[in-house]
């Protein structure tokens, strides 16, 4: 069924027909789960459990358990924040920026990536929640509701509050943009369940779907304009996320260019995780055909973009920070590089700039290896991006009597560990019982590299209605 | 009980045309549209471009719903905003004015994505009659899958099932041999009873849990 043309490359390789591509994934939802995901579901429950113990016991006794001191206030919480809302990004972009571009090669890698996003801003909605130490009050108080005070509302002019639309609205239009590509492949599996139970809940999920051409029509069109509305969503909630320090007075965090820097760095971040996660995935479920190394070699090239431009955002702040001659700037910037807190610096530098620029060498970014590797090292630097802008600018405040060394606590870590725990286990109910690939996307990209199909379809005479 | 409510409105009778392929089925499309013989619907496993042109239907109002929905949210957005901290209860901060319209931006322009995506996606599940308990209307269930088929309502055409037949069967339906030689036409007849018509939940559930027999009518699989 499959047309191999010289034009370029198949997206999906083997020869698939359509009923393969029903048939491969389908499987991996009808199949008992194998020995590989329950070890992997298993520890994810261990982190979600041990990590849950040490969450819970400072949801108990209050943020006192974390290693925050009086000058650095913001450590490893907003840090963790930032890196999970980072994450998040690069599923929206795949999904939505791709699909506007007409990059075909994101049906395969799609579904996978927007279910990172939801459970990434799942863990990244975690810490700015617990950090205000009540999460019971904080979770209704950052809503503007009327209430006993007055009503004493919310302030709009601070960017901590853009951040709370901001972020809700990206987690609720990427969890509808997701579950509605889901539909018609709940579809798909409710036609082939077997089980009662199976077909009650995949009927449930599946709305009733049965594909009539009048209800594509609607759902085309709908898709693309939920793109089109979440690509400047996507760029406004890290540009938001970046407004929380560069709206304030604290120098090396009151910086114009954080905007597109932390944009960037998102995407950067994002696709790391998403390599990370399709690497294993890829392996795990045999979706060699799907996700080959065309993909990879995309994502990869992806990643020295935009790890490229975050050096140059580096480079750009330091060249401010001269260019200015504000001594406060100056001195933010030297301390950053060769203060106490060097070795995050260069831990930072390292990662995410160094590292990506191995891709460069085609060998390089086409071995699986290599870019597993690379994936993990460039989501530790972008760890220690948000660490060093966080905890460097604070640590040195404006009295030298209250300048101070942040260490985490054993609950900063084990708090962060249990963000792991909700990601991966999220993740793997996901890879489970939902379908990893996006069946009706993948079908309709199956021919689309043959020539002579473009010229036969003579009834296409809408301008609008792009292949 | 269920026969004296016998009608040609309830108890519709469809004749399938069965395709393998995309391109065969914008053609055969258009060839029986041609021949005057009205489709009900085409039922596909993925989206097709040119299909929506080719049965004639009109451009999708998805657009018109989000416009509308987003300029609702962005209004919403701006009367919140200066109401709460303009009138209800002006404070000064940082010097600015009460209602200091930039700051207000940010949330007008999440408040418009919102409405405009949930407006949206909830006029598409309402027009197209999508919910978690339907009962969908199965006309074959490989349509999920690899196969399009093309569903003629044979109360509503006035060609005859024969014509209709001959018609298919010129446009390139499907068509297999079997290992015994006889030859098998992607034609198929699909008569709905009153009970799939109606779709009652119910009813579904408790079939499914009393013998596993649901609208599509495949037995549930008892052990392995």
């Amino acid at each position: 069924m499959q047309i191999v043309t010289d034009v370029r490359e198949p997206l999906v390789t083997g020869g698939k027909t359509i009923h393969d591509v029903t048939e491969d994934i389908c499987k991996r939802v009808e199949e008992a789960p194998t020995r590989s995901w329950w070890i992997f579901f298993i520890l994810s429950l261990v982190a979600l459990f041990s990590g849950g113990y040490f969450m819970g016991d400072m949801l108990w006794t209050g943020i006192g358990r974390w290693g925050l001191n009086r000058t650095v206030q913001w450590a490893w919480d907003i840090t963790n924040f930032v890196w999970w809302v980072g994450i998040g990004h690069a599923g929206t972009l795949i999904s939505a920026i791709l699909l506007l571009f007409r990059q075909k090669w994101r049906t395969s890698i799609n579904r996978a990536a927007e279910a990172m996003t939801i459970f990434a801003v799942i863990c990244a909605a975690i810490w700015p929640l617990t950090h205000m130490g009540r999460i019971w009050v904080g979770m209704i108080w950052v809503f503007p509701l009327p209430n006993t005070f007055g009503s004493l509302w919310v302030n709009f002019n601070s960017p901590l509050l853009w951040d709370v639309f901001a972020i809700s609205t990206y987690f609720s239009v990427s969890l509808v943009f997701w579950y509605m590509g889901l539909v018609p492949d709940f579809a798909t599996i409710r036609d082939r369940a077997v089980g009662r139970f199976a077909r009650f809940a995949y009927g449930m999920l599946s709305f009733g779907w049965v594909g009539g051409a009048k209800t594509w029509m609607h759902y085309e069109a709908m898709s693309l304009i939920l793109a089109g509305l979440s690509t400047p969503l996507v760029l406004s909630v890290h540009t938001i996320v970046s407004f929380d320090f560069a709206t304030s007075v604290i120098p090396g965090w009151h910086t114009t260019i954080f905007p597109p820097y932390f944009v960037a760095g998102a995407i950067f971040s994002g696709f790391a995780m998403v390599l990370t996660l399709m690497l294993i995935t890829r392996k795990v479920y045999r979706l060699e055909h799907y996700i080959t190394l065309e993909h990879i070699e995309m994502m990869n090239i992806v990643i020295i973009v935009t790890g490229s431009i975050v050096g140059i955002a580096y480079t750009t702040e330091f060249f401010i920070a001269w260019y200015s001659q504000v001594s406060y700037e100056t001195y933010a910037f030297k301390n950053r590089a060769f203060g106490q807190y060097w070795w995050s610096y260069w831990a930072m530098m390292t990662c995410n700039v160094i590292s990506p620029q191995l891709f460069w060498f085609k060998k390089i970014r086409t071995s699986l290896v290599m870019t597993f590797v690379l994936s993990i090292v460039v989501n530790i630097g972008m760890w220690f991006e948000r660490f060093v802008i966080i905890v460097t600018s604070l640590h040195r405040d404006y009295l030298p009597s209250s300048w101070a060394y942040f260490t985490p606590t054993l609950w900063d870590i084990m708090c962060y560990f249990f963000t792991f725990g909700v990601f991966f286990t999220f993740f793997f109910l996901f890879a489970k019982y939902f379908p990893v690939i996006n069946m009706a996307e993948v079908k309709s990209v199956l021919k689309s590299s043959d020539a002579n199909v473009y010229k036969r379809r003579d009834t296409i005479k809408d301008i609008n209605n792009v292949i | 009980m269920a026969t004296a409510h016998h009608n040609a409105e309830t108890d519709k009778h469809y004749l399938l045309g069965i395709y393998n392929d995309e391109d065969v089925l914008l053609d055969a499309v258009e060839h029986v549209r041609k021949k005057g013989v009205k489709i009900y619907e085409v039922f596909t496993p993925y989206p097709i471009h040119g299909l929506e042109h080719a049965l004639g239907y009109k451009r999708s109002f998805m657009p018109r719903a989000a416009f509308a929905f987003g300029a609702l949210g962005n209004i919403c957005a701006i009367l919140l905003q200066t109401t709460i901290m303009g009138i209800d209860w002006p404070m000064i901060i940082g010097g600015k004015s009460f209602i200091a319209i930039p700051n207000f931006i940010p949330v007008i322009f999440e408040c418009t994505v919102l409405f405009a995506a949930f407006g949206m996606v909830g006029t598409f599940l309402v027009t197209n009659s999508l919910y978690p308990h339907k009962v969908p209307r199965i006309f074959d269930r490989r349509s999920t899958d690899d196969k399009h088929i093309v569903a003629i309502d044979l109360a509503k055409n006035t060609l005859s099932e024969a014509e209709i037949r001959n018609i298919l069967i010129e446009s390139g339906v499907e068509k297999h041999t079997s290992a015994d030689g006889t030859e098998h036409v992607g034609i198929k007849q699909r008569n709905f009873t009153d009970e799939e018509n109606k779709g009652s939940f119910i009813r579904y559930l408790a079939d499914l849990i009393a013998n596993g027999v649901t609208s599509s009518n495949r037995a549930i699989k008892t052990s392995k």
